[in-house]
């Protein structure tokens, strides 16, 4: 019977001219390169907005040999460190002890529900009063907007904790740290190590938000400069670069989280794609 | 009894701690001789005197456009997306790369992008808005319509329900659930990106009055520019959590029965 159930729906077979699927994504990445190159050139896009690509490539080559450029990428990972690292020292372990106690958190709850959604770049102005244009406002930004991330994937992970191994922990004489360390945090860590990949992004993109609004030194003013010195492929070499740091830190913690959570079920090899 | 005594002091904490620490602040900054934070009476009163209403029609309402234009686009483009890519798994192998890095960019790195090509008026923050709200939308639906479950697929198939209906009545109510969680996090983000296309380049909206009036020392306009924003933040999530209970609720109710 299966083998009647597919008739003539679907695509007719077409053998020839088939892409094969492992060739897939690299025959797109290079299609749209290639459009890209050749759209300027024949004058479909204006040229002085979009330069062909091989130019932004060949600047973004030439940036890579240069000092400034890499200040500016080292500016922006300092900013994006130093806001995940200060989000993650008081989130997490907020997010633990809030989350260990129902009396807590219920208190705080509302609280939290009311900051979460407010739009951290409200608070630029405020970064700009009281720290000034440097650094530091870029950090706070970073790490105001990275913590709530973190504390509500925290407090998600210790709340899902199973109640039968917390009891039995405790009927097995465990005492409240050696549950902690045991019981609760093993259990949470999945949902940490979610909230950090996130908190990353987001602490990336409020590094470079401070740097454009702002003006601190780093790749979002870099890309500011370029574009009102009408310079467009170090523009666009620029933005290139962010979305290149944004895949890399994005990998990076991709593979810690294999490599920290190799015993827990999420990390089992599923379906590949989506 | 205990249990009954403990969920009522929980709620009476939920109630209380809240209003209990906007009391704290009220109190703490009322002698405040600290320029940078007036007393809460003053960034009130402030509030009252901008908003209520006299720069609803010159700020919000443009700001409120914008992001509401950027959020539209941003779901018709990315559900419709969502569809094809969710149908064809070839295409959803070539479009893979493509996505991850236009998604991996940071958003504000491409607004002077958007400045150079389309300029500094409406449409630049409207283009800008739509292109980040587009991927959380677009991978949700990807994953909510690859999400379906494949008797459903089958069943439709075999019944010749031609290819609108399973697309409008089949995978589209499947992918929701999902659909809707995208749309949620692109409101968020909308609402971000408005703010900073409206800080770097603009001569009106909330964004652009928020940093005026730290640029010209006006501190509480500033603070109830910040209050604004909070409050349309937490008001549009809260709006579209109950939008979303509303249009799936059917959902909710066919999984309860379902799990009996």
């Amino acid at each position: 019977v299966t083998s009647v159930a597919r008739p003539a729906v679907g695509r007719p077979k077409r053998t020839a001219l088939r892409v094969p699927d492992w060739l897939l994504p690299w025959a797109s990445v290079v299609g749209v390169l290639l459009l890209f190159d050749l759209l300027p050139r024949i004058g479909v896009l204006p040229r002085d907005h979009f330069p062909p690509i091989s130019e932004t490539l060949s600047t973004l080559g030439e940036q890579l040999r240069e000092g400034p450029f890499w200040e500016a990428v080292g500016n922006t990972l300092q900013g994006w460190a130093l806001g995940l690292a200060i989000a993650a020292g008081l989130a997490i372990p907020i997010g633990i002890v809030v989350g260990s106690s129902r009396m807590l958190y219920r208190a705080v709850r509302g609280v939290i529900e009311f900051l979460r959604p407010i739009p951290s770049v409200a608070l630029i102005p405020l970064a700009i009063l009281i720290y000034g244009t440097g650094l530091e406002s870029k950090v706070f930004l970073a790490a105001f907007a990275s913590f709530w991330q973190l504390l509500v994937a925290t407090l998600y992970g210790v709340q899902d904790v199973d109640p039968v191994a917390t009891d039995t922990a405790r009927s097995f004489g465990f005492s409240r740290t050696q549950r902690l360390f045991r019981v609760t945090l093993p259990s949470a860590i999945p949902y940490i190590a979610t909230g950090l990949r996130i908190a990353s992004a987001v602490s990336l993109i409020l590094t470079v938000t401070a740097e454009l609004v702002i003006g601190s030194a780093g790749l979002g003013r870099s890309i500011n400069i370029a574009r009102s010195g009408g310079n467009e492929e170090l523009m666009y070499a620029l933005i290139l670069t962010t979305g290149i740091l944004g895949l890399l830190l994005n990998a990076i913690f991709v593979r810690a989280e294999r490599r920290v959570l190799h015993w827990h079920p999420s990390q089992r090899p599923r379906e590949a794609g989506a | 009894v205990t249990a009954q005594r403990q969920r009522l002091v929980a709620t009476a904490l939920e109630v209380t701690v809240p209003i209990l620490l906007l009391v704290a602040w009220g109190v703490a900054s009322s002698g405040s001789g600290t320029y940078y934070f007036p007393p809460l009476t003053d960034i009130l009163s402030t509030f009252a005197d901008t908003w209520l209403f006299e720069r609803v029609g010159s700020d919000v309402v443009p700001s409120l456009v914008r992001m509401g234009a950027g959020f539209g686009i941003a779901v018709v483009v990315s559900i419709s997306a969502g569809l094809l890519l969710g149908l064809s798994p070839r295409a959803r192998r070539a479009a893979a790369p493509i996505v991850e890095f236009l998604r991996a960019i940071p958003p504000p790195a491409l607004l002077p992008f958007a400045i150079l090509v389309i300029g500094v008026g409406n449409s630049m923050k409207v283009f800008i808005i739509a292109f980040v709200c587009i991927w959380p939308i677009l991978l949700n639906t990807i994953d909510g319509v690859t999400g379906v479950d494949p008797t459903l697929r089958d069943t439709t198939r075999v019944y010749g329900v031609s290819t609108r209906d399973r697309l409008w009545r089949v995978m589209l109510p499947a992918a929701s659930p999902q659909i809707f969680a995208g749309m949620r996090t692109s409101l968020s983000l909308a609402l971000i990106l408005m703010v900073i296309s409206e800080m770097v380049a603009s001569t009106n909206g909330i964004g652009y009055f928020v940093l005026q009036s730290q640029r010209t020392f006006a501190i509480p306009e500033m603070w109830s520019g910040i209050l604004l924003l909070g409050i349309l933040g937490y008001t549009l999530n809260g709006a579209f959590v109950l939008i979303e209970r509303r249009m799936l609720r059917w959902h909710r109710g066919a999984r309860a029965s379902a799990l009996g």
